[in-house]
């Protein structure tokens, strides 16, 4: 059960895009189709699921002043391997996701969970909560992509749904990130508002 | 010519947080006052020309010769948080006002992506020293005139009458995308 509520906050309750308002850079700037933010998303969840692992793995012999360091150090090996896989295997994605592969190593999220949850907490719960959590940073990110690329290309995942002459390209200009997050967060406050 | 080809491109086509989405967290989190985001602003400046140009020494003399490319994103990010504290500390000592102005912005600056970003696209598009720097000053003016324009209109939205739903960051969206529609108009000035 205690289990189960661990993977499950990062999905709703505690999702780190549109509650906790973290790893927003990836976000907007990948999302402007649905396959680079699903290469995206798979990317996070190594390092994230990875760095919780080994965080929690090590807990007991980092001394608690240099821990944050040692997070760093940990995380930037996944990073440099997920690069490296990612342009050796997938080099158009990679050159599509371009600086925001290494820049993986300051998303808050990443950071944020070593300290918060895999430091206190054994292996087993970290990786559920690393894989929680990456499943709401995928589905903010995945919904985000989704809404650019129909709107913008008239196209999901590459599937083209009507004609792209009629599409709204400033969805998927830099602008289009902007409006959509805008909406999407108004929406939700909506929702709020009428739940309780 | 070409140096100011690239000033310009960093400073306004390319303008780092509306048109490519780095240091969003900074944007959004420091722009609430006019004074908060100058504050940011000059550190942002300070330090990201400093750690580049530290960064690119580094890699270029240290990393490559020794074949350890595969360190880089380690290594900016150790070397970059290192620099900061050295950074405020010399501040704090040498220029107590300036420090002053920048105070709490300064550590922050380490979480700040648009720093490991500048360091990483200066390799990534083969910048020798010299057009780096120019790079990372063009980077860092760009990040502080959107930054600053933000605020002040943000200020002003205090007062204006927003539906409720929209209130607090939906709004700070929405705004930043009308910013990021005019920035869009620069593409394609200069022919770059």
């Amino acid at each position: 059960m205690n289990l189960w509520k661990d993977f499950n906050r990062g999905i709703i309750p505690e999702n780190p895009v549109l509650r906790l308002m973290i790893g927003l850079c990836p976000v907007l700037a990948v999302s402007n189709n649905a396959i680079n933010a699903l290469g995206m998303s798979v990317a996070v969840a190594f390092v994230l699921i990875g760095s919780n692992l080994v965080v929690a793995l090590v807990r007991k012999q980092v001394p608690d002043q240099i821990r944050i360091p040692i997070f760093i150090i940990i995380i930037s090996t996944f990073v440099t391997i997920c690069d490296y896989i990612m342009q050796a295997y997938y080099p158009d994605l990679y050159k599509a996701l371009g600086v925001f592969v290494p820049l993986i190593v300051v998303n808050c999220i990443i950071l944020g969970r070593a300290e918060a949850f895999a430091y206190k907490n054994p292996v087993l719960n970290s990786v559920l909560d690393g894989a929680g959590m990456s499943l709401g940073f995928a589905l903010a990110l995945g919904s985000i992509g989704v809404i650019r690329e129909l709107l913008g290309a008239g196209s999901v995942f590459g599937i083209q749904l009507f004609n792209a002459t009629i599409a709204a390209t400033i969805m998927i200009l830099p602008p289009g990130a902007f409006i959509t997050i805008g909406f999407l967060m108004a929406g939700l406050n909506k929702l709020e508002n009428k739940v309780q | 010519m070409e140096l100011f080809g690239i000033f310009f491109a960093a400073f306004l086509i390319n303008n780092i947080l509306l048109i490519r989405f780095i240091a969003l967290c900074s944007f959004f989190g420091v722009s609430t006052k006019i004074d908060t985001s100058i504050g940011m602003s000059l550190a942002v400046i300070f330090v990201m020309t400093i750690s580049s140009a530290v960064s690119w020494l580094i890699y270029h003399w240290l990393l490559t010769p020794c074949h350890l490319e595969f360190l880089r994103t380690a290594t900016f990010i150790l070397v970059i948080a290192g620099l900061v504290q050295l950074e405020e500390l010399y501040l704090k000592k040498t220029i107590p006002n300036l420090y002053r102005a920048m105070g709490i912005y300064l550590p922050l600056i380490t979480t700040n992506c648009a720093i490991l970003a500048v360091a990483f696209l200066a390799i990534d598009y083969r910048y020798g020293f010299i057009q780096s720097m120019v790079y990372s000053l063009g980077v860092s003016s760009g990040y502080s005139l959107a930054i600053i324009l933000f605020a002040n209109i943000r200020e002003r939205m205090e007062l204006a009458p927003i539906p409720k739903w929209f209130q607090g960051y939906p709004i700070a969206f929405l705004t930043a995308a009308l910013m990021s529609l005019a920035f869009l108009g620069f593409t394609g000035m200069f022919g770059l």
